[in-house]
Protein backbone atom coordinates (compact mmCIF):
# COMPACT_ATOMS: atom_id res chain seq x y z
CA UNK A 1 0.00 0.00 0.00
CA UNK A 2 1.23 3.47 -0.95
CA UNK A 3 0.37 6.26 1.49
CA UNK A 4 1.72 9.78 1.56
CA UNK A 5 1.29 13.48 1.07
CA UNK A 6 0.30 14.81 -2.35
CA UNK A 7 2.53 17.27 -4.19
CA UNK A 8 0.62 18.83 -7.02
CA UNK A 9 1.85 20.17 -10.36
CA UNK A 10 0.17 21.14 -13.65
CA UNK A 11 -0.11 19.96 -17.25
CA UNK A 12 2.73 19.16 -19.66
CA UNK A 13 5.42 18.70 -17.00
CA UNK A 14 8.28 17.84 -19.35
CA UNK A 15 11.44 15.86 -18.76
CA UNK A 16 13.59 19.03 -18.91
CA UNK A 17 11.70 20.21 -15.83
CA UNK A 18 11.91 16.81 -14.12
CA UNK A 19 15.66 16.61 -14.63
CA UNK A 20 17.41 19.41 -16.57
CA UNK A 21 19.82 18.32 -19.31
CA UNK A 22 22.77 19.90 -17.51
CA UNK A 23 22.68 16.94 -15.10
CA UNK A 24 22.49 14.21 -17.73
CA UNK A 25 26.17 13.43 -17.42
CA UNK A 26 25.19 11.86 -14.07
CA UNK A 27 24.06 8.24 -13.97
CA UNK A 28 23.76 7.68 -10.19
CA UNK A 29 20.05 7.97 -9.24
CA UNK A 30 20.94 9.55 -5.87
CA UNK A 31 22.88 12.33 -7.60
CA UNK A 32 20.04 12.84 -10.09
CA UNK A 33 17.38 12.98 -7.34
CA UNK A 34 19.09 16.02 -5.76
CA UNK A 35 18.11 18.03 -8.86
CA UNK A 36 14.67 16.53 -9.43
CA UNK A 37 12.13 19.18 -10.56
CA UNK A 38 14.52 21.98 -9.57
CA UNK A 39 13.73 24.30 -12.51
CA UNK A 40 10.04 24.12 -11.59
CA UNK A 41 10.31 24.07 -7.81
CA UNK A 42 13.70 24.66 -6.20
CA UNK A 43 12.40 23.32 -2.89
CA UNK A 44 11.07 20.03 -4.32
CA UNK A 45 13.66 17.64 -2.97
CA UNK A 46 13.51 19.18 0.53
CA UNK A 47 9.77 18.85 0.91
CA UNK A 48 9.45 15.23 -0.22
CA UNK A 49 9.16 12.57 2.48
CA UNK A 50 9.64 8.93 1.63
CA UNK A 51 6.37 7.55 0.25
CA UNK A 52 4.89 10.85 -0.93
CA UNK A 53 2.80 11.06 -4.07
CA UNK A 54 3.28 13.32 -7.08
CA UNK A 55 0.03 14.46 -8.71
CA UNK A 56 0.01 16.09 -12.13
CA UNK A 57 -2.30 16.94 -14.99
CA UNK A 58 -2.14 15.97 -18.64
CA UNK A 59 0.83 14.69 -20.61
CA UNK A 60 3.17 14.17 -17.64
CA UNK A 61 6.75 13.46 -18.72
CA UNK A 62 6.53 14.80 -22.26
CA UNK A 63 9.69 15.59 -24.19
CA UNK A 64 12.95 13.71 -24.05
CA UNK A 65 13.40 9.94 -23.67
CA UNK A 66 15.78 10.38 -20.73
CA UNK A 67 15.22 7.60 -18.23
CA UNK A 68 17.01 9.86 -15.77
CA UNK A 69 13.57 11.49 -15.26
CA UNK A 70 11.68 8.56 -13.68
CA UNK A 71 14.92 7.47 -11.96
CA UNK A 72 15.23 10.89 -10.30
CA UNK A 73 11.57 10.86 -9.21
CA UNK A 74 11.82 7.34 -7.81
CA UNK A 75 15.02 8.09 -5.91
CA UNK A 76 13.60 11.38 -4.54
CA UNK A 77 11.25 9.33 -2.35
CA UNK A 78 8.11 9.67 -4.48
CA UNK A 79 6.27 6.34 -4.26
CA UNK A 80 3.74 6.92 -7.04
CA UNK A 81 2.86 9.42 -9.77
CA UNK A 82 -0.82 10.10 -10.44
CA UNK A 83 -1.64 11.98 -13.65
CA UNK A 84 -4.61 12.37 -15.93
CA UNK A 85 -2.33 11.20 -18.77
CA UNK A 86 1.33 10.34 -19.38
CA UNK A 87 3.54 10.98 -22.40
CA UNK A 88 4.36 7.64 -23.98
CA UNK A 89 8.14 7.38 -23.52
CA UNK A 90 7.91 8.42 -19.86
CA UNK A 91 5.09 5.91 -19.41
CA UNK A 92 7.26 3.08 -20.79
CA UNK A 93 10.29 4.18 -18.81
CA UNK A 94 8.39 4.36 -15.52
CA UNK A 95 7.01 0.85 -15.97
CA UNK A 96 10.39 -0.44 -17.12
CA UNK A 97 12.20 0.84 -14.02
CA UNK A 98 9.43 -0.05 -11.57
CA UNK A 99 8.15 3.44 -10.67
CA UNK A 100 4.42 3.07 -9.92
CA UNK A 101 2.29 5.35 -12.11
CA UNK A 102 -1.49 5.54 -12.31
CA UNK A 103 -3.86 7.32 -14.63
CA UNK A 104 -6.92 8.98 -13.16
CA UNK A 105 -8.36 12.21 -14.51
CA UNK A 106 -10.63 12.56 -11.48
CA UNK A 107 -7.84 12.08 -8.94
CA UNK A 108 -5.69 14.51 -10.89
CA UNK A 109 -8.45 17.13 -10.79
CA UNK A 110 -9.66 16.61 -7.19
CA UNK A 111 -6.50 16.03 -5.16
CA UNK A 112 -5.03 19.20 -3.68
CA UNK A 113 -1.54 20.06 -2.57
CA UNK A 114 -0.86 18.49 0.82
CA UNK A 115 -3.81 16.03 0.81
CA UNK A 116 -3.15 12.68 2.46
CA UNK A 117 -3.57 10.07 -0.26
CA UNK A 118 -3.56 6.29 -0.33
CA UNK A 119 -3.05 4.29 -3.53
CA UNK A 120 -4.07 0.64 -3.66
CA UNK A 121 -2.67 -0.69 -6.91
CA UNK A 122 -4.17 -4.16 -6.41
CA UNK A 123 -7.70 -2.87 -5.90
CA UNK A 124 -7.27 -0.11 -8.48
CA UNK A 125 -8.34 2.55 -6.00
CA UNK A 126 -7.06 5.93 -4.86
CA UNK A 127 -8.29 7.16 -1.45
CA UNK A 128 -8.13 10.84 -0.62
CA UNK A 129 -8.08 10.65 3.17
CA UNK A 130 -8.16 14.43 3.65
CA UNK A 131 -11.19 14.98 1.44
CA UNK A 132 -12.82 11.59 2.11
CA UNK A 133 -13.10 10.70 -1.58
CA UNK A 134 -12.31 7.64 -3.67
CA UNK A 135 -11.16 7.63 -7.27
CA UNK A 136 -10.89 4.66 -9.59
CA UNK A 137 -7.69 3.89 -11.47
CA UNK A 138 -7.86 3.00 -15.17
CA UNK A 139 -6.49 -0.58 -15.15
CA UNK A 140 -3.47 -1.32 -17.35
CA UNK A 141 -3.63 -4.00 -20.07
CA UNK A 142 -2.57 -7.50 -18.89
CA UNK A 143 0.86 -7.38 -20.54
CA UNK A 144 1.78 -4.18 -18.72
CA UNK A 145 0.50 -5.60 -15.44
CA UNK A 146 2.84 -8.54 -15.98
CA UNK A 147 5.79 -6.13 -16.39
CA UNK A 148 4.75 -4.14 -13.33
CA UNK A 149 4.35 -7.27 -11.19
CA UNK A 150 7.82 -8.46 -12.22
CA UNK A 151 9.21 -5.14 -10.97
CA UNK A 152 10.22 -3.80 -14.37
CA UNK A 153 11.54 -4.89 -17.74
CA UNK A 154 14.97 -6.06 -16.52
CA UNK A 155 13.39 -8.36 -13.93
CA UNK A 156 10.77 -9.54 -16.43
CA UNK A 157 13.53 -10.37 -18.95
CA UNK A 158 15.57 -12.20 -16.30
CA UNK A 159 12.55 -14.33 -15.30
CA UNK A 160 11.80 -15.21 -18.88
CA UNK B 1 -3.26 -1.95 -43.03
CA UNK B 2 -1.54 1.43 -42.80
CA UNK B 3 2.17 1.64 -43.56
CA UNK B 4 2.98 1.65 -39.84
CA UNK B 5 0.79 -1.41 -39.21
CA UNK B 6 2.39 -3.26 -42.13
CA UNK B 7 5.89 -2.58 -40.85
CA UNK B 8 4.98 -3.69 -37.33
CA UNK B 9 3.22 -6.83 -38.67
CA UNK B 10 6.23 -7.79 -40.77
CA UNK B 11 8.61 -7.33 -37.85
CA UNK B 12 6.31 -9.27 -35.51
CA UNK B 13 6.10 -12.15 -37.99
CA UNK B 14 2.34 -11.68 -38.30
CA UNK B 15 0.03 -11.37 -41.30
CA UNK B 16 -2.05 -8.70 -39.65
CA UNK B 17 -1.97 -6.38 -36.66
CA UNK B 18 -4.55 -3.85 -35.51
CA UNK B 19 -4.32 -0.76 -33.38
CA UNK B 20 -4.31 -1.39 -29.65
CA UNK B 21 -2.75 -4.85 -29.99
CA UNK B 22 0.53 -5.61 -28.15
CA UNK B 23 3.26 -7.07 -30.36
CA UNK B 24 6.89 -7.99 -29.95
CA UNK B 25 8.91 -6.93 -32.98
CA UNK B 26 12.35 -7.67 -34.36
CA UNK B 27 14.42 -4.50 -34.40
CA UNK B 28 16.64 -3.52 -37.36
CA UNK B 29 18.51 -0.69 -35.65
CA UNK B 30 18.88 0.05 -31.92
CA UNK B 31 20.45 3.43 -31.19
CA UNK B 32 21.98 4.92 -28.08
CA UNK B 33 23.98 8.08 -27.37
CA UNK B 34 26.46 9.31 -24.76
CA UNK B 35 23.61 10.25 -22.39
CA UNK B 36 21.31 7.26 -22.72
CA UNK B 37 23.63 4.40 -23.69
CA UNK B 38 25.69 4.30 -20.44
CA UNK B 39 22.46 3.55 -18.50
CA UNK B 40 21.48 1.02 -21.18
CA UNK B 41 24.80 -0.82 -20.86
CA UNK B 42 24.32 -1.05 -17.07
CA UNK B 43 20.82 -2.49 -17.59
CA UNK B 44 22.07 -4.82 -20.34
CA UNK B 45 24.48 -6.32 -17.82
CA UNK B 46 21.74 -6.56 -15.16
CA UNK B 47 19.64 -8.59 -17.60
CA UNK B 48 22.59 -10.98 -17.58
CA UNK B 49 23.62 -10.55 -21.21
CA UNK B 50 27.19 -10.74 -22.36
CA UNK B 51 26.90 -10.21 -26.10
CA UNK B 52 24.67 -7.83 -28.07
CA UNK B 53 22.20 -9.60 -30.36
CA UNK B 54 23.86 -8.28 -33.53
CA UNK B 55 27.02 -6.19 -33.66
CA UNK B 56 25.82 -4.49 -36.87
CA UNK B 57 22.44 -3.45 -35.48
CA UNK B 58 23.41 -1.78 -32.22
CA UNK B 59 24.59 1.74 -33.04
CA UNK B 60 26.12 4.18 -30.55
CA UNK B 61 26.74 7.84 -31.32
CA UNK B 62 28.62 10.16 -28.96
CA UNK B 63 26.86 13.39 -29.92
CA UNK B 64 25.16 15.05 -26.94
CA UNK B 65 27.90 16.36 -24.67
CA UNK B 66 30.64 16.04 -27.26
CA UNK B 67 33.36 17.08 -27.89
CA UNK B 68 33.29 16.13 -24.21
CA UNK B 69 32.31 19.16 -22.14
CA UNK B 70 33.61 17.95 -18.79
CA UNK B 71 35.21 15.02 -17.01
CA UNK B 72 31.95 13.19 -16.30
CA UNK B 73 30.88 13.42 -19.95
CA UNK B 74 34.30 12.27 -21.08
CA UNK B 75 34.07 9.29 -18.71
CA UNK B 76 30.68 8.33 -20.17
CA UNK B 77 32.17 8.38 -23.69
CA UNK B 78 35.17 6.35 -22.53
CA UNK B 79 32.81 3.79 -20.99
CA UNK B 80 30.93 3.49 -24.31
CA UNK B 81 34.13 3.34 -26.34
CA UNK B 82 35.32 0.37 -24.28
CA UNK B 83 31.95 -1.37 -24.54
CA UNK B 84 31.89 -0.82 -28.32
CA UNK B 85 35.39 -2.21 -28.62
CA UNK B 86 34.76 -5.35 -26.55
CA UNK B 87 31.43 -5.96 -28.35
CA UNK B 88 33.10 -5.20 -31.69
CA UNK B 89 30.22 -2.88 -32.66
CA UNK B 90 30.45 -2.08 -36.35
CA UNK B 91 28.79 1.34 -36.06
CA UNK B 92 30.27 3.32 -33.22
CA UNK B 93 30.50 7.03 -33.97
CA UNK B 94 32.92 9.14 -32.01
CA UNK B 95 35.30 12.06 -32.60
CA UNK B 96 35.48 13.14 -36.25
CA UNK B 97 33.02 10.46 -37.29
CA UNK B 98 30.29 11.57 -34.93
CA UNK B 99 27.43 13.77 -36.00
CA UNK B 100 23.96 14.43 -34.63
CA UNK B 101 22.51 10.93 -34.59
CA UNK B 102 19.21 11.58 -36.37
CA UNK B 103 20.92 13.21 -39.32
CA UNK B 104 23.87 10.84 -39.24
CA UNK B 105 22.06 7.48 -39.36
CA UNK B 106 20.03 8.22 -42.53
CA UNK B 107 23.11 9.85 -44.12
CA UNK B 108 25.08 6.68 -43.38
CA UNK B 109 22.33 4.57 -44.97
CA UNK B 110 21.78 2.57 -41.77
CA UNK B 111 18.00 2.93 -41.72
CA UNK B 112 15.91 2.27 -44.82
CA UNK B 113 12.24 2.13 -45.92
CA UNK B 114 9.97 -0.33 -44.08
CA UNK B 115 12.65 -1.03 -41.46
CA UNK B 116 12.14 -0.72 -37.71
CA UNK B 117 14.36 1.43 -35.52
CA UNK B 118 14.24 2.16 -31.82
CA UNK B 119 16.47 4.76 -30.26
CA UNK B 120 17.09 5.89 -26.72
CA UNK B 121 16.41 9.43 -27.85
CA UNK B 122 12.98 10.93 -28.38
CA UNK B 123 13.78 12.34 -31.84
CA UNK B 124 14.38 8.86 -33.27
CA UNK B 125 11.01 9.42 -34.98
CA UNK B 126 12.96 11.44 -37.61
CA UNK B 127 13.60 8.32 -39.73
CA UNK B 128 9.90 8.05 -40.53
CA UNK B 129 10.69 10.40 -43.42
CA UNK B 130 12.20 7.36 -45.14
CA UNK B 131 9.03 5.33 -44.68
CA UNK B 132 10.52 3.46 -41.73
CA UNK B 133 8.90 2.86 -38.32
CA UNK B 134 11.11 4.66 -35.84
CA UNK B 135 10.38 5.61 -32.26
CA UNK B 136 12.07 6.86 -29.13
CA UNK B 137 12.39 4.65 -26.04
CA UNK B 138 14.31 4.78 -22.77
CA UNK B 139 17.58 3.15 -21.77
CA UNK B 140 15.97 0.02 -20.30
CA UNK B 141 14.06 -0.65 -23.53
CA UNK B 142 17.32 -0.17 -25.44
CA UNK B 143 19.05 -2.61 -23.09
CA UNK B 144 16.35 -5.22 -23.69
CA UNK B 145 16.72 -4.81 -27.46
CA UNK B 146 20.52 -4.98 -27.22
CA UNK B 147 20.12 -8.30 -25.41
CA UNK B 148 17.31 -9.85 -27.45
CA UNK B 149 16.92 -7.95 -30.73
CA UNK B 150 13.29 -7.34 -29.82
CA UNK B 151 11.04 -4.62 -28.45
CA UNK B 152 7.36 -4.55 -27.45
CA UNK B 153 4.87 -2.09 -28.89
CA UNK B 154 1.20 -1.28 -28.63
CA UNK B 155 0.17 -0.88 -32.28
CA UNK B 156 -0.75 2.80 -32.71
CA UNK B 157 -3.72 4.16 -34.64
CA UNK B 158 -2.83 6.51 -37.49
CA UNK B 159 -3.87 10.11 -38.02
CA UNK B 160 -3.26 11.25 -41.59
CA UNK B 161 -2.33 14.90 -42.07
CA UNK B 162 -3.10 16.02 -45.58
CA UNK B 163 -1.34 19.17 -46.78
CA UNK B 164 -3.00 20.90 -49.75
CA UNK B 165 -2.70 24.24 -51.48
CA UNK B 166 0.43 26.23 -52.19
CA UNK B 167 3.26 27.23 -49.87
CA UNK B 168 3.83 30.92 -49.27
CA UNK B 169 7.27 32.34 -49.94
CA UNK B 170 9.92 31.22 -47.38
CA UNK B 171 7.55 28.69 -45.77
CA UNK B 172 9.25 25.32 -45.18
CA UNK B 173 8.41 21.95 -43.65
CA UNK B 174 9.38 23.43 -40.26
CA UNK B 175 6.53 25.95 -40.47
CA UNK B 176 4.12 23.17 -41.43
CA UNK B 177 5.04 21.03 -38.44
CA UNK B 178 4.97 23.97 -35.98
CA UNK B 179 1.58 24.95 -37.41
CA UNK B 180 0.32 21.36 -37.11
CA UNK B 181 1.45 21.06 -33.48
CA UNK B 182 -0.17 24.39 -32.70
CA UNK B 183 -3.47 23.08 -34.06
CA UNK B 184 -3.49 19.72 -32.26
CA UNK B 185 -1.46 20.51 -29.11
CA UNK B 186 1.59 18.94 -27.46
CA UNK B 187 -0.39 15.79 -26.68
CA UNK B 188 -2.61 15.99 -29.76
CA UNK B 189 -1.20 12.81 -31.27
CA UNK B 190 -0.32 10.95 -28.05
CA UNK B 191 0.47 7.27 -28.63
CA UNK B 192 -0.51 7.66 -32.30
CA UNK B 193 1.14 7.67 -35.70
CA UNK B 194 1.28 10.99 -37.51
CA UNK B 195 1.28 10.24 -41.22
CA UNK B 196 2.20 13.23 -43.36
CA UNK B 197 0.84 13.20 -46.90
CA UNK B 198 -0.63 15.20 -49.76
CA UNK B 199 0.74 17.21 -52.68
CA UNK B 200 2.70 19.60 -50.46
CA UNK B 201 4.55 16.76 -48.74
CA UNK B 202 5.40 15.29 -52.15
CA UNK B 203 6.91 18.65 -53.12
CA UNK B 204 9.12 18.90 -50.01
CA UNK B 205 12.84 18.11 -50.04
CA UNK B 206 14.06 15.13 -48.00
CA UNK B 207 15.54 17.61 -45.51
CA UNK B 208 12.11 19.14 -44.90
CA UNK B 209 10.47 15.73 -44.62
CA UNK B 210 13.02 14.75 -41.95
CA UNK B 211 12.27 18.02 -40.13
CA UNK B 212 8.55 17.24 -40.03
CA UNK B 213 8.94 13.66 -38.81
CA UNK B 214 11.56 14.83 -36.29
CA UNK B 215 8.96 16.90 -34.45
CA UNK B 216 6.16 14.28 -34.38
CA UNK B 217 7.22 13.62 -30.76
CA UNK B 218 6.40 17.25 -29.91
CA UNK B 219 2.74 16.35 -30.45
CA UNK B 220 3.22 13.22 -28.32
CA UNK B 221 3.21 10.86 -31.32
CA UNK B 222 4.75 7.40 -31.26
CA UNK B 223 6.07 7.92 -34.76
CA UNK B 224 5.84 10.19 -37.79
CA UNK B 225 5.86 8.62 -41.20
CA UNK B 226 5.83 9.55 -44.89
CA UNK B 227 5.21 7.06 -47.70
CA UNK B 228 8.41 6.75 -49.74
CA UNK B 229 8.29 8.13 -53.28
CA UNK B 230 10.74 8.53 -56.14
CA UNK B 231 12.63 11.25 -54.26
CA UNK B 232 13.04 8.96 -51.23
CA UNK B 233 14.41 6.11 -53.32
CA UNK B 234 16.79 8.44 -55.18
CA UNK B 235 18.03 9.82 -51.87
CA UNK B 236 18.62 6.35 -50.49
CA UNK B 237 20.27 4.87 -53.55
CA UNK B 238 23.69 6.35 -52.96
CA UNK B 239 23.59 5.66 -49.23
CA UNK B 240 21.97 2.27 -48.47
CA UNK B 241 24.31 -0.03 -46.55
CA UNK B 242 22.14 -3.13 -47.07
CA UNK B 243 19.22 -4.38 -49.23
CA UNK B 244 15.66 -3.55 -48.16
CA UNK B 245 12.08 -4.40 -49.10
CA UNK B 246 9.71 -1.40 -49.19
CA UNK B 247 6.04 -1.51 -48.17
CA UNK B 248 3.04 0.62 -49.11
CA UNK B 249 0.14 1.36 -46.80
CA UNK B 250 -3.42 0.85 -47.98
CA UNK B 251 -5.58 0.62 -44.88
CA UNK B 252 -7.99 2.97 -43.18
CA UNK B 253 -6.70 5.59 -40.83
CA UNK B 254 -8.42 6.71 -37.63
CA UNK B 255 -8.75 10.31 -38.72
CA UNK B 256 -7.80 12.59 -41.62
CA UNK B 257 -6.90 16.20 -40.87
CA UNK B 258 -6.54 18.50 -43.85
CA UNK B 259 -4.70 21.81 -43.98
CA UNK B 260 -4.76 24.44 -46.72
CA UNK B 261 -1.10 25.51 -46.79
CA UNK B 262 -1.97 28.70 -48.68
CA UNK B 263 -3.16 29.94 -45.26
CA UNK B 264 0.03 28.97 -43.37
CA UNK B 265 2.34 31.88 -42.56
CA UNK B 266 5.91 31.65 -41.32
CA UNK B 267 5.61 30.27 -37.80
CA UNK B 268 7.35 31.12 -34.53
CA UNK B 269 6.63 29.14 -31.35
CA UNK B 270 6.79 31.21 -28.20
CA UNK B 271 7.92 29.75 -24.86
CA UNK B 272 7.38 27.40 -23.17
CA UNK B 273 5.76 24.92 -25.60
CA UNK B 274 6.28 24.09 -29.30
CA UNK B 275 2.47 24.26 -29.68
CA UNK B 276 2.46 28.01 -28.98
CA UNK B 277 3.10 28.85 -32.64
CA UNK B 278 2.06 32.16 -34.13
CA UNK B 279 2.55 33.96 -37.43
CA UNK B 280 5.89 35.79 -37.46
CA UNK B 281 4.13 39.13 -38.00
CA UNK B 282 2.60 38.87 -34.52
CA UNK B 283 6.04 38.70 -32.88
CA UNK B 284 7.90 41.52 -34.53
CA UNK B 285 10.10 43.48 -32.19
CA UNK B 286 10.92 40.57 -29.90
CA UNK B 287 14.63 41.29 -29.37
CA UNK B 288 17.19 38.49 -29.32
CA UNK B 289 20.50 37.66 -27.62
CA UNK B 290 21.21 34.46 -29.52
CA UNK B 291 20.12 32.70 -32.70
CA UNK B 292 20.81 29.01 -33.28
CA UNK B 293 20.56 27.51 -36.77
CA UNK B 294 21.05 23.76 -36.92
CA UNK B 295 20.34 20.60 -34.84
CA UNK B 296 18.65 17.29 -35.71
CA UNK B 297 15.65 19.36 -36.77
CA UNK B 298 17.29 21.87 -39.13
CA UNK B 299 21.03 21.19 -39.42
CA UNK B 300 21.07 19.59 -42.86
CA UNK B 301 22.91 20.91 -45.90
CA UNK B 302 19.71 22.34 -47.42
CA UNK B 303 19.12 24.26 -44.18
CA UNK B 304 22.63 25.73 -44.27
CA UNK B 305 22.20 26.69 -47.94
CA UNK B 306 19.01 28.53 -47.09
CA UNK B 307 20.67 30.32 -44.16
CA UNK B 308 23.65 31.28 -46.36
CA UNK B 309 21.33 32.69 -49.01
CA UNK B 310 19.93 35.14 -46.47
CA UNK B 311 23.19 35.86 -44.63
CA UNK B 312 25.36 36.32 -47.72
CA UNK B 313 26.95 39.78 -47.69
CA UNK B 314 25.14 40.68 -44.45
CA UNK B 315 26.31 41.07 -40.86
CA UNK B 316 24.89 39.53 -37.72
CA UNK B 317 23.41 42.24 -35.46
CA UNK B 318 26.00 43.42 -32.93
CA UNK B 319 23.90 42.40 -29.93
CA UNK B 320 23.24 38.87 -31.25
CA UNK B 321 25.38 35.75 -31.14
CA UNK B 322 24.58 33.56 -34.15
CA UNK B 323 25.47 29.90 -33.75
CA UNK B 324 25.55 27.73 -36.86
CA UNK B 325 25.26 24.10 -35.86
CA UNK B 326 25.81 21.72 -38.80
CA UNK B 327 24.60 18.22 -38.00
CA UNK B 328 27.34 15.95 -39.32
CA UNK B 329 31.01 16.04 -40.37
CA UNK B 330 29.92 15.33 -43.95
CA UNK B 331 27.65 18.40 -43.89
CA UNK B 332 30.50 20.54 -42.52
CA UNK B 333 32.75 19.26 -45.30
CA UNK B 334 30.21 20.04 -48.02
CA UNK B 335 29.43 23.43 -46.46
CA UNK B 336 33.13 24.32 -46.58
CA UNK B 337 33.39 23.19 -50.22
CA UNK B 338 30.32 25.20 -51.22
CA UNK B 339 31.60 28.33 -49.48
CA UNK B 340 28.74 28.39 -46.97
CA UNK B 341 31.04 28.43 -43.95
CA UNK B 342 32.87 31.43 -45.44
CA UNK B 343 29.53 33.27 -45.70
CA UNK B 344 28.70 32.46 -42.07
CA UNK B 345 32.10 33.51 -40.76
CA UNK B 346 32.04 36.71 -42.83
CA UNK B 347 28.65 37.52 -41.35
CA UNK B 348 30.11 37.14 -37.87
CA UNK B 349 28.57 33.79 -36.92
CA UNK B 350 30.10 31.13 -34.68
CA UNK B 351 30.27 27.75 -36.41
CA UNK B 352 30.14 24.91 -33.88
CA UNK B 353 31.20 21.30 -34.31
CA UNK B 354 28.34 18.82 -34.89
CA UNK B 355 26.80 18.33 -31.43
CA UNK B 356 23.41 18.25 -29.72
CA UNK B 357 24.90 20.54 -27.02
CA UNK B 358 23.25 23.91 -27.73
CA UNK B 359 19.73 22.55 -28.31
CA UNK B 360 19.37 21.11 -24.82
CA UNK B 361 21.45 23.61 -22.89
CA UNK B 362 24.19 21.04 -22.58
CA UNK B 363 27.14 23.06 -23.76
CA UNK B 364 28.21 25.37 -26.63
CA UNK B 365 25.88 28.34 -26.30
CA UNK B 366 24.14 27.99 -22.93
CA UNK B 367 21.86 30.95 -22.09
CA UNK B 368 22.24 33.17 -19.01
CA UNK B 369 19.37 34.37 -16.82
CA UNK B 370 17.06 36.68 -18.73
CA UNK B 371 18.53 35.92 -22.17
CA UNK B 372 16.37 35.13 -25.18
CA UNK B 373 17.14 32.88 -28.14
CA UNK B 374 15.48 32.10 -31.44
CA UNK B 375 16.36 28.58 -32.57
CA UNK B 376 15.58 26.21 -35.41
CA UNK B 377 15.64 23.39 -32.86
CA UNK B 378 12.63 21.45 -31.57
CA UNK B 379 11.88 22.41 -27.95
CA UNK B 380 11.32 25.69 -26.13
CA UNK B 381 10.59 24.31 -22.66
CA UNK B 382 11.54 26.27 -19.53
CA UNK B 383 15.33 26.20 -19.16
CA UNK B 384 15.79 24.20 -22.35
CA UNK B 385 18.89 26.12 -23.43
CA UNK B 386 20.21 27.11 -20.03
CA UNK B 387 18.98 29.23 -17.12
CA UNK B 388 15.35 28.54 -16.14
CA UNK B 389 14.67 32.24 -16.63
CA UNK B 390 16.02 32.29 -20.19
CA UNK B 391 13.67 31.94 -23.15
CA UNK B 392 13.66 29.98 -26.41
CA UNK B 393 11.54 30.79 -29.46
CA UNK B 394 11.37 28.26 -32.32
CA UNK B 395 11.25 28.92 -36.05
CA UNK B 396 12.40 27.69 -39.44
CA UNK B 397 15.71 28.67 -40.99
CA UNK B 398 14.60 31.76 -43.00
CA UNK B 399 13.12 33.57 -39.98
CA UNK B 400 16.12 32.62 -37.81
CA UNK B 401 18.71 33.83 -40.33
CA UNK B 402 16.87 37.08 -41.02
CA UNK B 403 16.30 37.72 -37.31
CA UNK B 404 20.02 37.24 -36.58
CA UNK B 405 20.71 40.16 -38.94
CA UNK B 406 17.96 42.36 -37.47
CA UNK B 407 18.57 41.54 -33.80
CA UNK B 408 14.85 40.91 -33.39
CA UNK B 409 12.27 38.52 -34.79
CA UNK B 410 11.41 39.59 -38.35
CA UNK B 411 10.04 38.32 -41.65
CA UNK B 412 12.86 37.40 -44.07
CA UNK B 413 11.45 39.80 -46.68
CA UNK B 414 12.63 42.66 -44.47
CA UNK B 415 16.31 41.87 -45.06
CA UNK B 416 16.32 40.29 -48.51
Amino acid sequence: MIKGKAHKYGDDINTDLIIPARYLNLTDPRALAKHCMEDLDTNFINKISMGDILVAGRNFGCGSSREHAPLAIKESGIACVIASSFARIFFRNAINIGLPIVESAKASARIREGDAVEVDLKKGLIKNITRKENYHIVPFPPFLQELIQAGGLVEWARNK
Amino acid sequence: MTLTEKILARHAGKKKVSSGEFVECNVDIALGNDITAPLAVEKFRKIGSEQVFDREKVVFVCDHFTPSKDIRSASNCLFLREFARTQNLRYFYDGGKAGIEHVLLPEEGLILPAELAIGADSHTCTYGALGAFATGVGSTDLAYTMATGKCWFRVPSTVRFLYQGKLKKWVTGKDLILYTISRIGVDGASYKTMEFSGPIIESLSMAERFTMCNMAIEAGAKNGIIEPDQLTYQWIEARAKHPYEPLTGDGDVEEVIEYDCSQVDLQVSVPPLPSHARAVEELKDVTLDQVVIGSCTNGRLDDLRLAAKILSGKKVHPSVRLLILPATPHIVYEAVKEGLIEIFLSAGAVVTPPSCGPCLGGHLGVLAKGERALATTNRNFVGRMGHPESEVYLSGVPVAAASAIAGRIIHPDEVT
